[in-house]
């Protein structure tokens, strides 16, 4: 899922501070697991703003709204009315559910709440770590499920490199060296054979290197 | 509420926001918790949100969690008198002190 957490309140403050009413809306889904975007989280900012206005003697009215994903335009629809009256809206999405509102409401001032992180997954309650490097071109069945792209600090696809020492990366004692994690995989498995094997040039034009990417399922698609 | 560990930070915000002078949450003693870690949560929540007030600028010295027993009436007369007395030296929820606001309390 995609990890994002929330921008100082102050920072959000001021980029409504000409707003008399304002439109917060959450988004049901990966910045809910993840706690920094949903119903919750998107109540406590409003709170938090009223009371902070309320105290600079310029109070705000708020609306809320979480919606089940802002990441697909049928989804805010539902915020067509609501968005009439307001002069600002607030999105607590990652940077994806931001811009479908940016792109529909287009007279609205719409700013983010959130910082997008990365994409990860939690290892415990409370914390998330990087796990996916968006590259296009999996080569987990090479690694031994352990992604080289992202979890080694230098995305080395050859590692490792002569800063991994007793199985920690240079950049810090407390980051795994991840072709060390992938070197004592696969000998669990008994496939040390397979980082033998010359693997061709990975193919980078389907990372970000050919610009902004996209998808199509034609078999899907309506009309 | 009933217990420590259901205390959500909206309604701290909330009881604020209504116009509170301050609030204290009550949970069991530490290791206590018919839920295991019911109060342990509740404090950390209690803990965020006073983050979030010191960061508004609204202070976080009106809201505070106490650990104590049901059997400790004595210490709970106490935990009330010292808050009490906070709250009394804090003065009014700045966000009712307003010419026209209406009065406060301890939520």
């Amino acid at each position: 899922m995609i990890i994002a957490q929330q921008k100082p309140v102050k920072d959000i403050a001021a980029m409504i501070s000409d707003c008399n009413k304002v439109l917060f809306v959450g988004c049901a889904g990966c910045v809910t697991v993840c706690l920094a975007g949903g119903e919750k989280e998107t109540e406590i900012l409003a709170s938090s703003l009223r009371i902070m206005r309320k105290l600079e003697h310029k109070p705000i009215e708020t609306v809320t709204f979480t919606a089940t994903r802002q990441c697909d335009p049928e989804y805010i629809v539902a915020l067509d009315n609501m968005v009439q009256e307001v002069d600002a809206i607030v999105s607590l999405a990652c940077g994806v559910g931001v811009q479908y509102l940016a792109e529909r409401f287009k007279d609205k001032w719409v700013v983010p709440a959130l910082d997008t992180k990365f994409i990860g997954g939690a290892t415990e309650h409370g914390v998330w770590e990087e796990k996916c490097g968006l590259c296009g071109d999996c080569v987990l069945h090479l690694t031994g499920g352990i992604c080289p792209i992202i979890r080694c600090s230098k995305s080395i696809l050859n590692g490792p490199c002569g800063g991994s020492q007793y199985g920690k990366c240079e950049i810090s004692k407390d980051v795994d060296c991840a072709w060390q994690l992938i070197y004592d995989r696969m000998t669990a498995l008994g496939k040390l054979d397979k980082l033998m094997e010359i693997q061709p040039p990975k193919d980078w034009t389907k990372s970000r290197d050919g610009g902004p990417r996209r998808a199509v399922r034609e078999d899907v698609m309506i009309g | 509420m009933p217990c420590s560990g259901t205390i959500d930070h909206r309604v701290i915000l909330h009881a604020f926001e209504d116009g509170a002078d301050g609030v204290f949450v009550a949970g069991c003693m530490e290791g206590d918790c018919h839920f295991l870690k019911g109060n342990i949560r509740g404090k950390k929540r209690v803990q965020y949100v006073k983050q979030i007030l010191d960061e508004i600028g609204f202070g976080s010295e009106r809201v505070e969690f106490f650990n104590l027993s049901a059997a400790q009436g004595q210490r709970f007369a106490e935990i009330v008198k010292e808050m009490t007395e906070r709250i009394m030296q804090l003065g009014p929820n700045p966000l009712t002190s307003n010419p026209d606001g209406k009065e406060g309390g301890i939520a």
